[in-house]
């Protein structure tokens, strides 16, 4: 059981979310999408240059950069590949 | 009953229901309120509920759009329905959020207080989409939850049980689909009722007391799972179309060959419907004409104004045609997936990938766009992407691009006829529009603009079918918008620069062009012109479109029309034998990067609360446009 920047999991794998440290205004907007503290969020793709990439969170789709999603810390499922 | 029955008596043992046809209440229902997150359909609910007449304005004080309109689709012309901005949360962090609990509360000026409220939300994530109910409901008016989208989540093996959730949030619960135009009739029923029952007393189950994102997030799943939702499988459809339209090289070249099969379209099939209206028009004028006396009148109305007005109208089609692309990429999701190709560009050039979506707009107008930039909550990425914005082609530039275009560049096809030379060369001033704002931002970004990054968070919605509705009122209001232009500032502009063409009056005779007022002044600022290859009228032209970008056309279709050596030809052939290819070149090179438009220097000075602003904007853009437009010109004539 890891825990990892959001940024640093492969494309594929899952988790569910620890914990974000981000600015008050941008963790609310964040906690409206879903990305709140025991959260299912799974590494869905890369945007075609790599960044940002394309997270699937509680059914939703949302793009975030490596520099905001590097803030966003989750423990990986063992079982995902 | 099946669990998808619409809910509307929440308590279990309710009293009987009231006869609608005695109301109970003496304070009859006037204003409904239409709330939901983004993404939720909300847009598609109003239209169906309002239809056609809608009304759009700004609140006071603020730049939040508001649209209203009386609930006449339903057959309901006594109420008004407000359609608030898509929010996540009723926390006052954005603007629209601030919008949404004044007018909830009634504490927005100008606006009634709702009597009721509709809650849209997405039923097939309901666990984030329940958040919004909460704060809605703790607001304490009769509120109607419709769960929008069911068509969809029954196809991905979603379930909801209404009863169950209705008696848990305490309020009247209907499953619907805005898209599909079903179980919409659950509205007038419950409007119905709120009408006759002003306060049924019922209230929900239980509510956060401390609403904040965790809190509320924690009452919506306890609620989803005692409720016993199922959640849907995921779209397969929006993940295969992804991993195609996103795929590493594939997605940058569809996205490609989407903004080049725009071009080419609105040029390839906008052309002949712009011919066939000119046709009309002309013959339309020309008729009317005959039944004036031959006198001043006639001269005025035909030459003054129909002329100007004409020359823009023409232009309908293709302005059309661009908004009907627009809608299709937005209302299709696809947009969002352009935003993410496009962010790595944005970012090389500090701008954040939320700019995108308000530089995307202004290729519509750049009025709306200075607006949407009060979503980027940094202010010098807000102040740099308002300095760019009216560098992004917006459709007044259409019509002088199409009209010189249409006029000088052989209609030549290349690649067995998929790129056409036209197409090309209004891509190519899109790009260069495109090109100086990035340039721009770049400079402001590495002198004044030293700027933190804000974050790009971007919500990538479902792939759905543009419903014919949705883009029908779309193209209804953009339409609306350009006769209207037409019609008033347009009108107003040509009549002015007719008049100054034929004055001053010798005996009784109108002056000849060269000779009058504008021929005078045209002469007198021609010399400054000449280097870039304009002659006097294109100069008047220049001049009177300040006011506005579509009005140059307006003035030469004037300028050319009471010219004896050109009366009898078309706009487009006029020009050809008034121009060179450089001065044409560089006059649409010109528009691309000048401010000709006062709607949106007021906008800027308004949104900066400063003159400085929009002053210097105006210094820049002009004095960038008179430097491309003479290089261009200089350089058109020595090589051809």
């Amino acid at each position: 059981m890891d825990v990892t920047a959001l940024s640093d999991a492969k494309v594929g794998s899952a988790g569910v979310v620890e914990s974000v440290d981000l600015p008050e205004n941008v963790s609310h907007y964040l906690a409206h999408l879903g990305f709140l503290p025991g959260t299912a969020v799974e590494v869905l793709r890369r945007a075609p240059a790599g960044d940002p990439r394309v997270y699937r969170i509680d059914g939703v789709e949302v793009g975030l950069r490596n520099e905001t999603a590097k803030h966003i810390f989750l423990r990986l499922n063992e079982a995902a590949a | 009953m099946s669990c998808h029955t619409p809910v509307l008596d929440v308590l279990p043992e309710s009293e009987p229901p009231v006869d609608p046809a005695v109301p109970v209440s003496t304070k009859p229902l006037r204003t409904v309120a239409l709330i939901g997150p983004p993404n939720s359909g909300k847009s598609t609910l109003f239209n169906r509920l309002t239809g056609l007449r809608q009304k759009v304005a700004n609140y006071p004080g603020v730049t939040v759009e508001h649209h209203s309109g009386r609930m006449k689709a339903i057959g309901r012309n006594d109420l008004t329905l407000i359609d608030l901005p898509g929010i996540y949360s009723l926390a006052t962090y954005s603007e629209d959020a601030r919008v949404a609990v004044e007018v909830l509360t009634g504490k927005m000026r100008g606006v009634p207080k709702p009597d009721c409220v509709l809650l849209v939300l997405d039923a097939t994530h309901l666990n984030r989409q329940l958040m919004l109910a909460a704060p809605v409901f703790s607001i304490g008016l009769p509120t109607l939850v419709l769960l929008n989208m069911g068509d969809e989540l029954a196809r991905r093996g979603g379930e909801i049980d209404t009863l169950a959730l209705a008696k848990e949030l305490g309020h009247p619960v209907a499953v619907i689909s805005a898209a599909q135009n079903t179980g919409l009739d659950v509205v007038p029923e419950f409007l119905l009722r709120a009408g006759s029952r002003p306060d049924d007393g019922l209230r929900p189950v239980q509510l956060p007391v401390l609403q904040s994102a965790a809190s509320c997030r924690t009452w919506a799943t306890q609620v989803t799972a005692r409720t016993k939702y199922q959640t849907p499988a995921a779209s397969l459809w929006t993940r295969r179309l992804d991993s195609v339209l996103l795929h590493r090289w594939l997605g940058p070249l569809i996205f490609l060959a989407v903004v080049v099969a725009v071009f080419q379209v609105v040029f390839l099939a906008g052309q002949p419907l712009s011919d066939w209206l000119t046709a009309i028009l002309t013959r339309a004028g020309a008729q009317v004409a005959l039944l004036l006396p031959d006198n001043w009148l006639r001269l005025l109305l035909r030459d003054g104004l129909w002329n100007g007005v004409q020359a823009v109208l023409v232009f309908l089609p293709q302005i059309l045609l661009l908004f009907l692309f627009i809608g299709i990429l937005e209302d299709s999701g696809y947009l969002a997936r352009a935003a993410l190709i496009a962010d790595r560009v944005m970012r090389t050039i500090g701008l954040n990938g939320k700019a995108f979506i308000p530089l995307l707009s202004a290729y519509a107008c750049a009025v709306p766009a200075i607006m949407a930039t009060r979503t980027i909550e940094n202010k010098r990425e807000r102040l740099a992407t308002i300095m760019v914005a009216p560098f992004m082609t917006c459709s007044a530039r259409l019509p002088i691009y199409t009209l010189i275009i249409a006029a000088f560049i052989p209609n030549r096809l290349f690649l067995g006829g998929i790129l056409g030379m036209r197409a090309m060369v209004m891509l190519s001033l899109y790009a260069l529009g495109f090109l100086a704002a990035l340039l721009t931002a770049r400079m402001m970004n590495s002198s004044v603009m030293k700027a933190t990054a804000a974050p790009f968070i971007l919500e990538l919605p479902q792939y759905r079918w543009p419903t014919v509705q949705g883009l029908t009122l779309r193209l209804y209001d953009r339409g609306k918008l350009f006769v209207k232009k037409a019609g008033t500032i347009i009108l107003g502009v040509t009549f002015l620069v007719w008049l100054l063409s034929v004055l001053p009056v010798h005996g009784g005779q109108f002056s000849a062009l060269t000779d009058s007022v504008i021929g005078h002044l045209g002469h007198f600022i021609e010399p400054v012109i000449r280097p870039l290859g304009f002659n006097w009228k294109i100069g008047i032209g220049l001049l009177s479109s300040i006011v506005a970008r579509e009005v140059i056309v307006g003035t030469l279709g004037t300028l050319y029309g009471v010219d004896p050596a050109t009366h009898s030809l078309g706009l487009q052939a006029a020009l050809r034998g008034d121009m060179t290819l450089g001065g044409a070149i560089a006059l649409v090179v010109f528009f691309a990067f000048a401010m000709q438009c006062t709607s949106t220097l007021a906008v800027v000075r308004r949104e900066t609360n400063s003159w400085k602003y929009p002053a210097a904007q105006f210094a820049y853009m002009t004095v960038v446009a008179y430097v491309a437009a003479l290089v261009t010109n200089q350089v058109i004539t020595r090589l051809f």
